[in-house]
C-alpha cells in the first residue's frame, strides 16, 4: 500500500462547495424571527461639543422600537481595548465628537430601511471645535487633542527602551558616531505611510440573541477573535464569560480589521437584552470609515549611514504614528510590531524612535502587516536611496549586509532572535526566476528610446505567529477582556467511534482555508482520510482557549498546537493497535486510514476498528482509559521570521505619469508548506494590498477631519484590470521553534511588496533626478514629481 | 406595492417598497443570501446577478424594476446537481478565499464566456473589472476562468500553476 503525504499538497479546499454556491452563511445572512435592525446616527464633524440631541421624533416613526444615546449605556463604561493607552471609546459619544463617523445615537427599528429613516431623522447640534489633524501639529502639543490628556503623545516607541526589563542598549549613539565617519556616505528621506482603509468585501456585521431564562447571550459577528469579543461583551455588560457565546460563522475577509472589539458589538449584544428580541446591526461601505479601523498613517524621516563600498554602518527612523481619536484593542502597540523588525534582514545598529499621537480621526488599528509594512518600507526604501547615491546594484548592497546562514539565532539589537534565515539563497533564485540580468538590458534599450522603465528590489524579514508567553507581560493576551491566557495555540482533536475525526480549533480564519489545512495536519498525523476529518472553528463554546487569527499566527501557533494533540493521539492509538495486532506499540505505522506492523503491511487493522475499540473499554488493553481525544495547547518560544525579496518592473508614462506595472517577482519563504495552493493564494493577495497602497489607495482627511475618501468611487481598491499575473517561488528554511518548522504567509506579501513598488517607479525616474515620490504614486504625483526634477 | 419576477426558474412574487432594492428583495424576500452586498454605490459587485441575460448589480435596481424579468442568482446557476463550469473553475484553481465577492464574480465571470467563450488574460481581467476582490489579488480569479472557459470549449484546461495538485 502506497503513503500518500498530505503534508505539502495542494489539497482542493473544503470550504469551496458551499461558498460557489452561495450557502455559506455570514452573519448578515442570518434573520431569525422577530430580528431587529439597528442604524447609527454619526458625526458628521471631527470635533466638538454635543449641543443638543433630539430623539423624539426618532422615536415616533414607523418601525422604531427604541433609540438609544450614551445616557442608556453610560454605566456599561468605555470599550474595553487590550492596550488601553490613551482615551477609550465610549459606548456612544458621550457629549462630545471626536471623529467624522462617531457614533452618536442607536435606533433599534424592524427592518433597515425604517432604522435608516429614523438616524436620519435624529438632530443632534454640535458646537464646532477645532480639528486636529496633522500629524506634526498633534506631536507639536500646540492644541490638545482631547482635554484630559496631557499630551498629545501617547506613547514612545524606542529600540530600547520599549521594554525595560531587557535591559538593551541604546544603539544610537553609534549610529551617530558612524555619521560622523570620513568614510560616511549619509542618506536622509522624509517619507509618508499613509493612512489606509482596509476595506474587508463583508461589512462588518453582528447579531446578537438573549435568553432571559438563561440568561445567556448567543452573538453572531463578523469577527477575526470570537473568543476576545466574549470576554469584551461580559467585561462591558459585567456578565460572566461563560454566559456569552460569540460565533464567527463565514467571514469574508478581515485584513486586521476584524481583529477588533467594537462599540456597536457591545451595543446590539446589550440592546437584545434591553428589547427582548435579536437585534442586527451591518455597516453600510460608506459608514465603514468611520466604525471600522483604519490602518498604517505614519509619518517619518529615515537614515541610513554606510560606506561607498556598500557596507551599512547604522540605520534611524524618527516617526510620528496616527492613533487616531479612540483607542481600541492594539491600537498603540501595532508601532512596537514594525520596532521588531526594524533592522530588516540585515546585520547592523538601530536607533528607532515612533511617537504615537492623537489626532480627530477614526481609530487605527491592525491592517495586514500591522506596523511591519510600515517598518520594512522606511528601512527598505533608505537602503534602495543608499543604493543610487553609492551607485551599487540593489541587490548586491543588500547581500553584502544580511545576516549569514550560519549566524541564526541571530539575536538583534531588540532582543529578539531571528529563527532562521537563507536571505541570499532567497535573493539569488529571485535574480535568476526574474531574468534580472535580461531585464536590467532590456530597461537600458528602452532608456535609449527614451521610456521611463523601472525596476524595483525589495526584500523583507516579517515577525510573525504570536506568540511567547512572556509578551503577555507587555499586554500580548486578552487580559484586558477576562481572559488572561496569553497567546498560545491549542488544538483539540478527536477520533469518532466510526473512524472519522473532528478537530476543534481557536483560529478566527476569514478565507485562509484552515479547514482544508489542519485537515490535512492532522491526516498527515494519523492516516486518516481528509475526507474523514471534520474541522470545526469560530464557536466559543466548542473550544475554550481559542485566541483568533491575527499576526500570522494561526499554523505556526495553532497548528503547532493541533500537531502536538495529534501527537498524542496517534500515541494512544498505537496502543490500542498494538493490543488488537497483538504487536508491540513501537512497531505501529499509520497510513492509508488505518494502522499496520511496521514492515507487515498485511497485519493492519482500520481506523475504524481502532476507534470502535478505543470506545469499548472492555477490549482495551489494561490501564488505558477509554475515548480517544486530545487537547494540547502550544507555548512557542519566539515569533517567526518569515523573509524573501520582491521584484517590480514598471514603466512611466512621460507624458501623464500613469505608471503601468508590467511585472511582479517574488521568492518568499515561510517554513515547510501544509498547502502550496492556498499559501501561494496568501501571497497572492498580500501583494495585491501592498500594490494597493503604493499605486492607489489613500485615505483622506481635510484639515477640518472631512473623510474624503469614504465610498469606494474615492477608495481606490485595485481591479483585475490593474495587476499583473504574480511570478512566486519559494525557498524553505524551516525553523526550530515549532515541530512542524512553518512560519505563517498570511501577512509576508504586503510586507515585501509596497516598498518594493515605490523602488521601481523612483528607479524609473532616476534619471530625470527623481529621488522618493510618496505612495500612492498616482499619476499627477508622479507627474508632478517629473516636473519638478526637471526645475 | 406588489412586484412578481421568476428567479432561478421559480415564479416569485412580494410586496415591496419603491425604494426597495433588488438586493434587498432577493435576500430578505426571497431568502437567497448567496447574493451579497458590498457597498453601495454599485462599485464591487459582490450583488450581481443575471437579469434577462445579463449580468447586472443589483444594489442599483429597485425590486419594482424587475417586475416580470428572469432571475439567476447563483443559488441557480449549477444545474441537475451539476456545477457550472466557472463554480468548477473556481474550485479547481482556488479563484476565492473568504468567498464574499465570489458569487457575484462567479455571475459576471460566467456571462463573460456567455458573450466570449475564449477571452485573452487581458479580456478577463477587464470582463471582470467591475467585480472588486481583497484576498486573492486576482491570479487565481483569472486562472479559474481560463479554466472554465476551456471546458466550455470542450478543451483541457490549463495546469495549475502550484506544485501537484492532490
Amino acid at each position: 500500500m502506497a503513503t500518500t503525504s498530505v503534508m505539502g499538497g495542494s489539497v482542493r479546499r473544503r470550504e469551496d462547495p458551499a461558498l460557489i454556491q452561495g450557502t455559506g452563511t455570514y452573519t448578515d445572512d442570518l434573520q431569525p424571527v422577530g430580528l431587529l435592525h439597528v442604524a447609527f446616527t454619526r458625526s458628521p464633524i471631527a470635533h466638538g461639543k454635543i449641543t443638543s440631541l433630539g430623539t423624539s421624533e426618532a422615536k415616533l416613526m414607523p418601525g422604531v422600537i427604541a433609540v438609544f444615546t450614551h445616557d442608556d449605556v453610560a454605566h456599561l463604561g468605555p470599550l474595553v481595548a487590550q492596550v488601553p493607552i490613551g482615551k477609550l471609546r465610549p459606548l456612544l459619544a458621550a457629549g462630545e465628537v471626536n471623529h467624522v463617523g462617531e457614533a452618536v445615537a442607536m435606533v433599534v427599528a424592524e427592518n433597515r430601511y425604517q432604522a435608516q429613516d429614523a438616524a436620519d431623522a435624529i438632530d443632534v447640534d454640535y458646537d464646532v471645535l477645532p480639528a486636529v489633524i496633522d500629524l506634526k501639529q498633534a506631536a507639536s502639543n500646540e492644541v490638545k487633542v482631547h482635554d484630559e490628556l496631557d499630551s498629545n503623545i501617547l506613547h514612545t516607541w524606542t529600540y530600547h527602551g520599549y521594554w525595560e526589563a531587557l535591559g538593551l542598549e541604546d544603539q544610537t549613539p553609534q549610529v551617530d558616531a558612524a555619521m560622523e565617519r570620513d568614510d560616511a556616505v549619509v542618506v536622509t528621506l522624509e517619507m509618508t505611510n499613509q493612512r489606509l482603509i482596509p476595506v474587508a468585501i463583508e461589512p462588518r456585521a453582528v447579531m446578537s440573541e438573549y435568553n432571559k431564562g438563561y440568561g445567556t447571550f448567543t452573538v453572531h459577528s463578523s469577527t477575526q477573535v470570537p473568543h476576545a469579543l466574549a470576554g469584551a461583551i461580559a467585561t462591558n455588560l459585567g456578565v460572566a464569560v461563560s454566559d456569552v457565546r460569540v460565533i464567527a460563522l463565514e467571514v469574508g475577509g478581515g485584513f486586521g480589521c476584524k481583529l477588533n472589539v467594537y462599540n456597536d458589538e457591545i451595543l446590539v449584544a446589550w440592546a437584545s437584552r434591553e428589547l427582548g428580541h435579536p437585534v442586527k446591526w451591518t455597516e453600510t461601505r460608506r459608514e465603514a470609515s468611520g466604525s471600522t479601523i483604519h490602518g498604517r498613517g505614519w509619518i517619518g524621516t529615515a537614515t541610513l549611514v554606510g560606506t561607498k563600498e556598500g557596507e551599512f554602518l547604522g540605520y534611524k527612523l524618527d516617526a510620528i504614528a496616527d492613533m487616531g481619536a479612540y483607542t481600541q484593542n492594539f491600537t498603540v502597540a501595532i508601532p512596537l510590531l514594525g520596532l521588531w523588525i526594524a533592522s530588516g534582514q540585515y546585520k547592523m545598529p538601530v536607533g528607532w524612535k515612533v511617537d504615537c499621537v492623537v489626532t480627530h480621526t477614526m481609530t487605527t488599528d491592525a491592517y495586514r502587516g500591522a506596523g511591519r509594512p510600515e517598518a520594512i518600507y522606511y528601512l527598505e526604501r533608505i537602503i534602495d536611496a543608499f543604493a543610487h547615491e553609492i551607485g551599487m546594484d540593489p541587490f548586491e548592497v543588500r547581500k553584502k549586509n544580511f545576516w549569514q546562514p550560519e549566524e541564526f539565532p541571530a539575536t538583534m539589537g531588540c532582543g529578539f532572535a531571528l529563527d532562521s534565515g537563507s536571505y541570499e539563497a532567497a535573493v539569488d533564485e529571485l535574480i535568476r526566476v526574474s531574468d534580472y540580468t535580461g531585464m536590467r538590458q532590456r530597461q537600458e534599450e528602452a532608456r535609449a528610446e527614451g521610456r521611463l522603465v523601472g525596476i524595483g528590489v525589495g526584500s523583507y524579514v516579517e515577525v510573525c505567529g504570536f506568540g511567547p508567553a512572556v509578551l503577555a507581560e507587555i499586554g500580548f493576551s486578552w487580559s484586558s477582556y477576562g481572559l488572561p491566557a496569553s497567546f498560545n495555540g491549542s488544538g483539540q482533536v478527536r477520533v469518532n467511534p466510526d473512524g472519522t475525526a473532528t478537530v476543534i480549533i481557536g483560529t478566527g480564519p476569514t478565507g485562509q482555508g484552515h479547514e482544508t489545512t489542519w485537515a490535512q495536519i492532522v491526516g498527515d498525523g494519523l492516516g486518516i482520510p481528509v475526507e474523514n476529518i471534520k474541522v470545526y472553528h469560530g464557536d466559543t463554546r466548542d473550544h475554550p482557549m481559542g485566541v483568533g487569527t491575527f499576526g500570522s499566527r494561526s499554523i505556526a501557533v495553532d497548528g503547532a498546537a493541533t500537531h502536538g494533540a495529534t501527537q498524542k493521539i496517534k500515541e494512544k492509538a498505537a496502543k490500542i493497535a498494538a493490543h488488537l495486532l497483538e504487536a508491540s506499540a513501537e512497531d505501529i505505522v499509520f497510513a492509508d486510514g488505518g494502522a499496520h506492523v511496521a514492515g507487515s503491511p498485511d497485519k493492519s487493522v482500520e481506523w475504524a476498528a481502532i476507534a470502535k475499540s478505543a470506545y469499548q473499554a472492555h477490549t482495551l488493553p489494561e490501564g488505558l482509559e477509554s475515548g480517544l481525544e486530545a487537547e494540547t495547547t502550544f507555548s512557542p518560544g519566539n515569533a517567526t521570521w518569515p523573509f524573501g525579496t520582491h521584484l517590480a518592473l514598471v514603466e512611466v508614462d512621460a507624458e501623464t505619469g500613469d505608471v503601468e506595472l508590467l511585472e511582479y517577482h517574488a521568492v518568499d519563504d515561510c517554513g515547510h508548506v501544509v498547502n502550496p495552493m492556498i499559501v501561494g493564494g496568501q501571497v497572492h493577495g498580500g501583494i495585491a494590498q501592498g500594490i494597493g497602497q503604493a499605486m492607489f489607495e489613500d485615505a483622506i482627511y481635510d484639515e477640518a477631519g472631512n473623510m474624503l475618501t469614504g465610498s469606494l468611487l474615492d477608495y481606490p481598491l485595485p481591479t483585475a484590470a490593474d495587476l499583473p499575473m504574480f511570478d512566486l517561488h519559494r525557498t524553505v528554511t524551516p525553523t526550530d521553534v515549532n515541530p512542524m518548522g512553518v512560519k505563517g504567509i498570511g501577512e509576508a506579501g504586503t510586507i515585501g511588496s509596497a516598498h518594493t513598488i515605490v523602488n521601481a517607479v523612483v528607479d524609473a525616474l532616476t534619471p530625470l533626478g527623481v529621488k522618493h515620490i510618496d505612495m500612492p504614486v498616482r499619476p499627477k504625483r508622479v507627474w508632478q514629481a517629473m516636473q519638478e526634477a526637471r526645475v | 406595492m406588489d412586484v412578481s419576477m421568476t428567479v432561478n426558474g421559480n415564479p416569485v412574487s412580494g410586496d415591496v417598497e419603491p425604494r426597495t432594492l433588488l438586493v434587498h428583495f432577493i435576500r430578505e424576500n426571497l431568502h437567497l443570501t448567496g447574493t451579497h452586498v458590498g457597498c453601495e454605490t454599485g462599485y464591487c459587485g459582490a450583488c450581481t446577478v443575471h437579469l434577462d441575460g445579463k449580468p447586472v448589480k443589483s444594489c442599483t435596481v429597485f425590486a419594482v424594476q424587475a417586475e416580470g424579468a428572469t432571475i439567476t442568482t447563483i443559488e441557480g446557476l449549477a444545474s441537475n446537481g451539476e456545477l457550472h463550469p466557472v463554480q468548477e473553475g473556481f474550485w479547481e484553481r482556488h479563484g476565492l478565499q473568504c468567498g464574499y465577492c465570489t458569487p457575484g464574480m462567479i455571475m459576471s465571470a460566467a456571462a463573460l464566456l456567455t458573450e466570449n467563450p475564449n477571452p485573452s488574460e487581458d479580456e478577463i481581467r477587464h470582463g471582470i473589472e467591475g467585480n472588486l476582490c481583497r484576498c486573492t489579488g486576482y491570479h487565481n480569479i483569472v486562472k479559474a476562468v481560463e479554466y472554465a472557459g476551456a471546458r466550455i470549449r470542450g478543451e483541457e484546461p490549463p495546469a495549475p500553476d502550484w506544485e501537484e495538485a492532490h
